[in-house]
């Protein structure tokens, strides 16, 4: 059977190997959040609006430490503002205006982004099939995170904590087409390891989107 | 509690606004050839960050644990043309028993 590259379905089929561990990294963070002191029903609706995982996990834990509101935030705004960049990359395959343009770009993620990238640029639906699929994964990890996943133990001990740079690399590896993009590679790459001893969460990989600038001359 | 309702609305907040700003800002408009062929090197610069920062981030500084091991099992699978789902088992399965082994 002959499969569409593109489309909603393609999209939600790319990342169906993702699903997995998304699912229980959803899992672990309403464990993580429960634990934290932030009840029930909050880690849920933060899975619904703030659909991030990193940037959940950031805030939760500074929570669970005592820390303030104003640190909770700023830690997962940094850790989010890559997504400032990479919706510019996307926005003119984000279909739609008004509050369906919103919703949409809502679905943009790390994986959903990056699956969403084709040997001819982006394409909106695959984003969207990917984006849905894994907000559906995460909430629902989330709501069985907070409301029984004590039985499943520390995340850590089932190496959960080296699936996810393992995703990212699987989404790297195809996007490594060119001298360009494996310049850009490495530079990220060094970027983020040497501002990671000094900079707070975030910065780094915020701090690496200039490796982009290796594409200024031709 | 009120102070958890306020992280949550924020984050919430904050993160819809950066994801939509981009698509709000420029619509469907396309962005110069030039910009977004730029543009097209976010997808390996951001993922090899990430990368970098999930096995080698620690609280103080880089480090190296057992995550190393796990991505070196994932990128030995991709190389081997293995599936993603293969790769990510891999990294999670060695690095899980790299914590009981070693």
């Amino acid at each position: 059977m002959r499969r569409a590259r593109n489309g909603y379905a393609a999209g939600a089929r790319a990342v169906i190997p993702l699903a997995v561990p998304i699912m229980v990294f959803g899992v672990s963070f309403g464990i993580l959040a429960r634990a934290a002191g932030m009840g029930a029903l909050a880690p849920v609706l933060m899975s619904a609006t703030t659909f991030a995982g990193s940037a959940q996990f950031a805030a939760a834990s500074i929570l669970g430490v005592g820390g303030g509101a104003a640190a909770a935030v700023a830690a997962a705004l940094l850790l989010n503002a890559r997504y400032a960049p990479i919706g510019l990359s996307v926005a003119d395959v984000i279909a739609g205006r008004g509050w369906r343009r919103f919703l949409r770009s809502q679905l943009i993620v790390d994986e959903s982004w990056a699956v969403a990238s084709t040997p001819e640029g982006f394409d909106g639906r695959r984003l969207i099939g990917a984006g849905l699929l894994l907000y559906v994964v995460w909430v629902t990890g989330t709501t069985i995170g907070v409301l029984g996943g004590r039985a499943l133990g520390d995340p850590e001990r089932f190496g959960l904590d080296a699936a996810f740079p393992a995703i990212f690399l699987a989404l790297l590896v195809p996007q490594i087409r060119t001298r360009r993009a494996l310049a850009a590679a490495v530079a990220g790459a060094a970027i983020a390891a040497s501002l990671t001893p000094f900079a707070p969460a975030g910065i780094p990989v915020v701090a690496a989107t200039t490796a982009v600038l290796v594409g200024w001359r031709r | 509690m009120m102070r958890v309702w306020l992280v949550v609305a924020l984050s919430g907040a904050g993160t819809m606004l950066l994801k939509a700003a981009g698509p709000a800002l420029l619509g469907r408009r396309r962005l110069p050839e030039r910009v977004a062929s730029i543009l097209g090197l976010l997808g390996p610069a951001l993922l090899s960050a990430l990368v970098v920062t999930q096995v080698f981030g620690g609280a103080t500084g880089l480090v190296l644990d057992h995550r190393s091991i796990g991505i070196a099992a994932a990128a030995l699978a991709l190389f081997l043309r293995l599936p993603v789902a293969v790769a990510v088992v891999a990294a999670a399965a060695a690095t899980a028993l790299g914590r009981i082994v070693l």
